[in-house]
């Protein structure tokens, strides 16, 4: 039996919690850049490529996190690469975190108005220039609050690359509760440290959404 | 690499008592929290500063922690203040509050959409506040934001996955329980997150059904 102070499991948690914050931001940053490839995909009106993004979303929408996390756990070893949790947990918030930034962006893009494509396209810019230099700084502006309430749901979402035996703050809790037989004060903290990531976040996104409202 | 999903399906009596299970929990849930969102809308709303303050406190703390660790709390940290609560019920208690926080802000934002006139001709019609919070208002602002809570009850059920970590005994369980029986991980989670992608589906159209005709829709 190990003892522990107040200071010693307040130590442990914070030492974890880097670790939730780094894959919060690892899942960010890879799935930003693959939901900005799915987007322009879908908007360059390939045959088929409405309907595969589509899918794509609806399947990662319409599935529970913790399958896709067994399922990326288990499918990358069965296809014989070496995981670890880390590089399963980072693969599937990646692909979580792109369905969903697919989605909102895709909402933010069609909400330019139309006579924006088309007055580019007159223009004679091409498909590219069209995104780069017209549509998207303009659904950037629209973009920015969801996104950021977006990411409130992917530092929750680390939460559940516990059960992988990913060793963030959930699983620091766990494992600490274990052993100190102390379940209420350790995952009391552990939702306090949650809140004091994911509330200023959310304030930010409610305020960002206000301040747009009036515009729109 | 060879998939074997006739071992794992030979589970079947498993995957559907799960699968029971499940819908119970969401079924049990889904009406629960809504109600208690309604309820703490109005609290928000109406009440005074106290109330408003400890409902906008129990709303941000349940939309600002992961839903394990509300799970974990409840289950394993209530039962040192002497609260014993079985898996189940935990889970349902859980997901009720987890929805109930959700479900407030979405049917406030609908409430405040509500166009003043009609309060004032409620009003002059000289019913009082109950009968036009639940005849005038609630109805139409249900109505606009449906779609929302819709898909926050669809995120609510897809989250009860999480529920078998306290060992209640939903679908994913079974997912979890096979795989260790039957050594085929990969396509116990495959099956089981097909179920969950059709159960999200069909809850969907079922709620849109549902919605207009017993929720919102007019009453005659």
């Amino acid at each position: 039996m190990v003892e522990f102070s107040f200071w010693d499991i307040a130590r442990h948690l914070l030492l974890a919690l880097r670790w939730t914050v780094g894959l919060s931001l690892i899942a960010f940053a890879c799935g930003s850049v693959l939901a900005l490839a799915l987007l322009v995909l879908r908007l360059s009106k390939l045959p088929g490529a409405i309907r595969a993004v589509a899918c794509y979303v609806q399947v990662f929408q319409g599935t529970p996190l913790l399958m896709q996390l067994f399922l990326i756990y288990f499918g990358l070893a069965m296809l014989g690469v070496d995981t670890s949790p880390l590089l399963a947990a980072s693969v599937c918030l990646t692909l979580y975190a792109s369905a969903y930034l697919c989605d909102i962006w895709r909402g933010c893009v069609e909400s330019v108005p139309k006579g924006q494509w088309e007055a580019s396209a007159s223009l004679a810019l091409s498909f590219g220039e069209q995104l780069r230099h017209v549509i998207l700084p303009q659904a950037m502006r629209l973009g920015v609050a969801p996104t950021a309430g977006f990411m409130v749901q992917i530092i929750k979402g680390t939460a559940l690359t516990s059960v992988i035996g990913f060793v963030e703050v959930t699983k620091a809790g766990q494992l600490i509760a274990n052993a100190t037989f102390e379940p209420f004060l350790i995952y009391g903290c552990v939702a306090l440290m949650y809140f004091a990531l994911c509330f200023p976040l959310s304030l930010w996104s409610q305020r960002l959404e206000r301040r747009l409202r009036p515009a729109s | 690499m060879t998939m074997d999903f006739a071992t794992v399906l030979a589970q079947w009596p498993m995957f559907l008592k799960g699968l029971a299970l499940t819908a119970m929990l969401t079924a049990i849930a889904t009406p629960l929290g809504v109600a208690l969102g309604v309820a703490c809308a109005w609290m928000r709303l109406n009440a005074g500063p106290v109330p408003r303050f400890v409902v906008s406190a129990y709303v941000e703390v349940f939309r600002n922690t992961p839903f394990i660790i509300q799970l974990f709390f409840l289950f394993f940290g209530l039962p040192s203040l002497g609260l014993r609560l079985s898996p189940e019920t935990a889970s349902i208690l859980a997901m009720t509050l987890n929805l109930g926080a959700y479900a407030c802000e979405q049917v406030r934002a609908g409430i405040q959409a509500t166009p003043r006139g009609q309060i004032e001709a409620a009003q002059s019609l000289a019913m009082d506040r109950w009968q036009i919070f639940t005849r005038v208002v609630l109805p139409p602002s249900l109505g606009r934001v449906w779609p929302a809570l819709t898909g926050q009850i669809i995120l609510v059920m897809l989250g009860s996955a999480v529920c078998s970590q306290i060992s209640t005994e939903e679908i994913s369980y079974a997912a979890n329980l096979i795989s260790s029986r039957t050594f085929r991980s990969f396509e116990a989670y495959i099956v089981v997150t097909l179920i969950y992608l059709g159960l999200a589906i069909m809850l969907r159209q079922l709620l849109n059904w549902l919605g207009p005709r017993f929720v919102f829709g007019r009453r005659r």
